[in-house]
């Protein structure tokens, strides 16, 4: 076996102090990334998550659409229009807006977005209940909310009441792990009650889940739909999904700081790990001489500084990825978790790689200029 | 008949440009044979070190030829010297220059390493090489654990291990003391009997004269004189290593 790797391992590992601040510094920059790559999946996901959890073949919705929270009214009679179009089952009605809810005995008001559609047919109601039922909506006043928000919306348990836009609420089912990106919870309410709740008159809506017969040619139906509806636009669900997450994460500028700061954490690792190989690399500049002076080829020392920055890389990267493991499990009930998939840990492992090999570029520029006759100096 | 390992013809060697322009060697001309130890003793400055580094392919002449086994050196790149010292040359420093993270065995396969044998051979090279010095029952130890004769020795088998046909040293008793310079001598001078290698080394030290085949006088970058083992060395063989 060659002595490339011993010579890398045993040149790191010879001066601990040094080799402690590469360490410290791939890890700070990993988890930095981590974190940062983490939230953004996390917020990626959970934009996205009333479309996903939506029983759509296309959606209806306002012309110029930003995203789900955001939209205009439709005009009303989209819905009679869908249903005329050959091969559409169904165009369910589907109500959001911002609303006050206030705490039980006159308490302090806090923002929720109302998500209303009807509870007699599928579309989008609300998933993993875990009290109640979803029709239990249908009951004067019901709405659902999600446990994790009972603190936050003053709520003590399911039958809990409160306003919502000075209307009455009845907490009637509660659901588990429906969180909101922001601080602002959902609340699930029947059509009716929603439109009440925002102020939306009767037969108009900001959507139409539209389902088709799975006979239909969605392409067909898709154009004709367009073609009947020139004030409103119709999306597939990965489109609204793609124009959501456009706006949450580059439009308001949310996501290019997470991204930002992940490569902040990128640029800061390259820098300490190019630091700590460059100095490494001067202190045993007389040994590389002493290589050169025995015969050995350029590309036999650069292997050894690769090798001293890929060991360097996978200590690092273990230490982090530990650290990360810790960090999505603590954060696996908070508001925007920690998301680490398989992918991005793989994505992770080559980013510390490709961080260590960059930064191992001063170093070799130091050694391939080495001169062997520097053996000969005392 | 001895064979011919490393030939210089007018080599000429020039640092520094302008004004600041300094001439080490001039028109050197130096056949060194197998089998034979040659000492190089000159004052400082007199272009021992500059010799060494062109014989040693480490420095390109700005004049002349210079030859390793008929291989002319003029023209080759970084990489083709480099290649030429890996094949050809092994060197021992003054100062030893072994990796004091690496063990005495594999200090001396490093030699081997770098010209990409890795096999279980060059364990076995390795572990020769140190025999040949002494040094078995050291293999396993680290350079600060041993003597600076001792490192010394290492650095000659990791010399040797590759079957370089030309040894050329460095000033290897300087850092010595007498006892320790003398044992050195005596493994080089052996090393030096074999017919296919050339033994070329550069000293102040006149405790091994004795041991060599041949001296050379280097003055002003000139070899101002040139003396075989025979009637004219015999004044410096009465030299005794104040062992």
């Amino acid at each position: 076996m060659t002595l490339i790797l011993t010579l890398a391992s045993r040149n790191l590992f010879h001066d601990r102090v040094r080799l402690i601040a590469t360490i410290v510094g791939i890890v700070f920059s990993i988890v930095l990334v981590t974190v940062q790559l983490g939230v953004f999946l996390s917020f990626e996901r959970m934009v996205t998550t009333m479309i996903d959890h939506a029983e759509a073949d296309f959606w209806i919705v306002p012309a110029e659409t930003k995203s789900f929270e955001g939209s205009a009214l439709l005009a009303g009679r989209e819905r009679l229009q869908a249903l005329s179009v050959d091969g559409v089952t169904q165009a369910i009605p589907v109500v959001v807006g911002y609303a006050s809810w206030r705490k039980p005995n006159a308490g302090a008001s806090t923002p929720v977005l109302v998500v209303g559609a009807p509870t007699t047919s599928a579309g989008l109601q609300p998933w993993n209940v875990v009290e109640g039922s979803v029709d239990d909506l249908s009951m004067p006043d019901g709405v659902a909310i999600d446990r994790s928000y009972f603190e936050q919306l003053g709520i003590a348990q399911i039958r809990g009441r409160a306003e919502i836009n000075n209307q009455k609420a009845r907490v009637v089912a509660v659901t588990n792990g429906i969180r909101s990106f922001t601080t602002t919870p959902h609340v699930f309410a029947s059509l009716e009650r929603a439109r009440t709740y925002l102020g939306v008159p009767p037969n108009r809506a900001n959507y139409y889940i539209v389902r088709i017969s799975p006979n239909a040619n969605a392409a067909v139906v898709r154009s004709q739909l367009a073609a009947s509806l020139p004030d409103a636009e119709v999306l597939t669900s990965e489109e609204f999904r793609h124009r959501t997450r456009v706006f949450w994460l580059f439009d308001t500028g949310a996501g290019a700081a997470l991204l930002g700061s992940a490569i902040l954490g990128i640029i800061v690792g390259t820098i300490i790990v190019a630091q700590t190989l460059y100095s490494s690399t001067k202190d045993h500049l007389k040994e590389f001489a002493t290589l050169r002076a025995i015969g050995s080829s350029r590309m036999y020392i650069l292997k050894v500084i690769l090798a001293q920055a890929l060991i360097s890389a996978v200590v690092g990267f273990s230490i982090a990825a530990s650290i990360d493991l810790a960090l999505v499990k603590m954060t696996a009930d908070a508001a925007l978790p920690i998301v680490m998939t398989l992918e991005l840990t793989a994505g992770l492992f080559g980013l510390t790689v490709m961080m260590c090999a960059i930064a191992a570029v001063s170093a070799i520029r130091v050694v391939t200029r080495i001169d062997p006759v520097l053996v000969f100096a005392q | 008949m001895t064979k011919t390992m490393i030939e210089a013809t007018d080599v000429a060697m020039a640092l520094g440009e302008g004004p600041g322009r300094v001439d080490a060697l001039k028109g050197i001309n130096l056949s060194l044979a197998g089998g034979e130890l040659t000492l190089l003793m000159g004052p400082s400055g007199s272009g021992k070190t500059t010799l060494l580094s062109v014989l040693g392919c480490m420095l390109s002449p700005t004049g002349g030829i210079v030859q390793i086994r008929g291989r002319s050196t003029t023209g080759l790149d970084s990489e083709q010297l480099a290649e030429l010292r890996r094949d050809n040359v092994g060197f021992v420093f003054q100062s030893y220059h072994l990796f004091p993270t690496l063990t005495a065995a594999e200090n001396v396969r490093l030699a081997l390493d770098v010209r990409g044998e890795h096999s279980p051979l060059a364990r076995v090279k390795a572990a020769k090489a140190l025999a040949t010095v002494g040094l078995s029952h050291k293999a396993n130890a680290f350079p600060r654990a041993l003597s600076g004769g001792e490192q010394q020795r290492v650095a000659v088998a990791r010399a040797i291990v590759g079957d370089a046909s030309v040894i050329l040293a460095d000033e290897p008793t300087a850092a010595l003391d007498s006892e320790n310079g003398h044992a050195v001598m005596t493994v080089l001078a052996e090393i030096a009997k074999d017919p296919a290698r050339a033994m070329f080394i550069v000293t102040h030290d006149p405790r091994i004269m004795p041991f060599a085949d041949r001296i050379l006088r280097i003055e002003d970058g000139r070899i101002v004189s040139d003396q075989r083992r025979g009637a004219s060395l015999s004044a410096v063989r009465t030299l005794k290593y104040a062992s």
